[in-house]
């Protein structure tokens, strides 16, 4: 048993801290169950709701962190950055404003990493860069990333968020979702695994290309997965969707993805499956 | 014509659509319906007929004529059928080494319920994947509009082809519009900024060739398709597939890798 004063004794050291500085903690309030939960609590939480396990969006880095081996990400192309090549409209503000906003120089990061010891390629796409919109610098990314793997040998892990296509790069955006498709075609053809995990909002030429390529398809919980934004079905079909549409759990319902991955396990749950891939025998068997 | 006049043009009333593209190049052509899966989807007619004499398989998106025919093809917006079907004949012609020819004529894949719940974004991605390394020569000619996804799940091809009248784009350009400027009426500006012409794109080398529009009938423009759709193919015959598939990676890999 563990003695209550502990608890206690903690609690009112920090209480007694917050009041003599008169700190007020930034809150976030959950989509689902209304409940406001700390900044930081959440962070500790992993970016998940502790009443109702509402997954909140999680930036590119964090996901790293959660995920990979401490220190084991070596990031490829860095600093790559998205110029505007067809002069559009207020595009240069937009990826200004993209950079400052997430800290990132553009939509996704790739990079070798080690899960659970195991060596692999990882991307992440980042939430806060344009809700990770394809552009030419994510799809060349993303296409280095596989070519890369492949070059080595290695599994693909990778994490998708985004609205879709980048509308400021036109058709050199649209080219992306058949570049990267290459890349996941060769990779895949060479023998290589390749696990994906769609991460709220996954939607248009990224559901349309790599992120339904993986050998293995995991969703967070709660996650919008789908080709058309709901938006534009409702605008099409002229009526309301019902509550679950394109939820992760209406895939998994229809037969689209293979487990819901909440973030809590999911660090173990990609070792194990890199792991049944890795020719190793299972811990118990192996001789220490 | 501006951007904004071609795309009227490309959409128009009365505009051949793919059926008339088969009839005036092809003989023999037989339809093949269904995917073997679900259904038989009207927005993608797909066969096999003869090419000056050579069979090779034609898969096309169709949008209608009258207004049941149009209905009964949702307006050439395919559904997961639709791109399976695709996949399913080029998958086909792969086992009977057959060149395959694709006409592109789509708003976009059908943004509906039935789509979303038999994996729109899957069946495309599959024909992405599929279509790099299907191990016989395939030829995409956008005969009216290219929306997007739904367009390119028939355009990752060895060449690319526009026919001058027709327009080639990641969003629609009143989309675009009422993102960009939240209104819908700007479609004009968003047409320029979008670079959507055959010959904006065959500038940004998205595209091989664009085929001229020079008469009503479109008579002349089928003898040229004809010809020189022969051409491309009888150039392929003998290039090892593996070549041929490395130069179709490659086509594909150079967009957008400059540092
Ligand atoms: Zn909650």
């Amino acid at each position: 048993m563990i003695p209550r004063n502990l608890f206690k004794r903690a609690n009112n050291e920090l209480e007694g801290r917050q009041v003599a500085e008169e700190f007020v903690e930034p809150t976030q309030t959950c989509p689902d169950c209304g409940v406001e939960t700390a900044v930081t609590e959440l962070k500790d939480n992993l970016e998940v709701c502790p009443k109702c396990g509402h997954h909140f969006r999680m930036n590119s880095r964090q996901r790293v962190e959660l995920i990979a081996d401490k220190d084991s990400f070596v990031e490829i192309c860095p600093g790559m950055e998205s110029v505007n090549l067809l002069d559009f409209p207020d595009y240069d503000e937009k990826l200004r404003s993209s950079k400052a906003k997430s800290g990132e120089s553009e939509g996704v990061i790739v990079g070798e990493a080690a899960i659970g010891g195991h060596a692999c390629v990882m991307f992440v796409m980042e939430p806060e860069f344009m809700i990770g919109s394809m552009g030419t610098v994510v799809g060349e990314k993303i296409t280095r990333g596989f070519e890369l793997a492949l070059e080595k040998g290695l599994p693909v892990v990778g994490f998708t968020v985004s609205g879709g296509a980048r509308m400021q790069e036109g058709i050199l955006s649209l080219m992306q979702m058949a570049k990267t498709s290459g890349a996941v075609k060769r990779h895949s053809d060479a023998g290589l695994l390749y696990i994906v995990v769609l991460t709220d909002p996954t939607t248009g030429g990224v559901t349309a290309s790599f992120a339904m390529e993986g050998d293995i398809i995991l969703a967070e919980p709660g996650a919008l997965v789908g080709f058309a934004g709901p938006r534009v079905i409702e605008q099409t079909i002229r009526k309301k969707l019902p509550k679950g549409f394109q939820t992760a759990e209406f895939l998994l319902d229809h037969g689209f993805v293979d487990a819901i991955s909440p973030r809590s396990g999911q660090r173990d749950m990609l070792i194990n499956l890199l792991a049944l891939h890795s020719g190793a025998q299972a811990p118990k068997n192996e001789e220490v | 014509m501006d951007a904004y006049e071609k795309v009227l043009a490309a959409r128009a009333k009365g505009r051949p659509t793919a059926m008339e593209y088969i009839n005036g190049i092809f003989t023999d052509f037989q339809e093949l319906h269904g995917d073997r899966r679900y259904g038989d989807d009207g927005a993608i007619v797909g066969g096999i007929g003869r090419l000056c004499g050579i069979p090779v398989t034609v898969i096309a998106q169709e949008k209608g004529s009258s207004t049941k025919d149009k209905i009964a093809r949702n307006f050439g917006s395919p559904n997961p059928e639709g791109y399976r079907k695709a996949l399913r004949l080029m998958k086909q012609a792969e086992k009977f080494h057959r060149p395959v020819i694709c006409l592109v004529d789509t708003s976009g894949a059908y943004p509906g319920m039935g789509a979303e719940e038999r994996g729109q974004g899957l069946a495309i991605a599959e024909n992405l994947m599929e279509m790099m390394t299907l191990r016989t020569s395939v030829i995409s000619v956008l005969i009216g509009e290219g929306g997007s996804g739904g367009a390119l799940a028939l355009a990752v091809s060895d060449e690319v082809w526009m026919m001058e009248n027709s327009i080639y784009s990641v969003i629609s350009p009143e989309g675009c519009a009422s993102i960009l400027w939240r209104d819908a009426k700007k479609v004009r500006e968003a047409s320029q900024c979008l670079r959507l012409t055959a010959e904006d794109l065959l500038e940004m080398g998205v595209i091989e060739r664009i085929i001229p529009e020079s008469d009503k009938d479109f008579g002349t423009a089928y003898m040229l398709l004809q010809t020189w759709l022969k051409k491309a193919i009888d150039d392929r015959k003998d290039v090892p597939v593996d070549e041929l598939l490395e130069k179709r990676y490659r086509r594909f890999r150079k967009f957008g890798s400059n540092e």
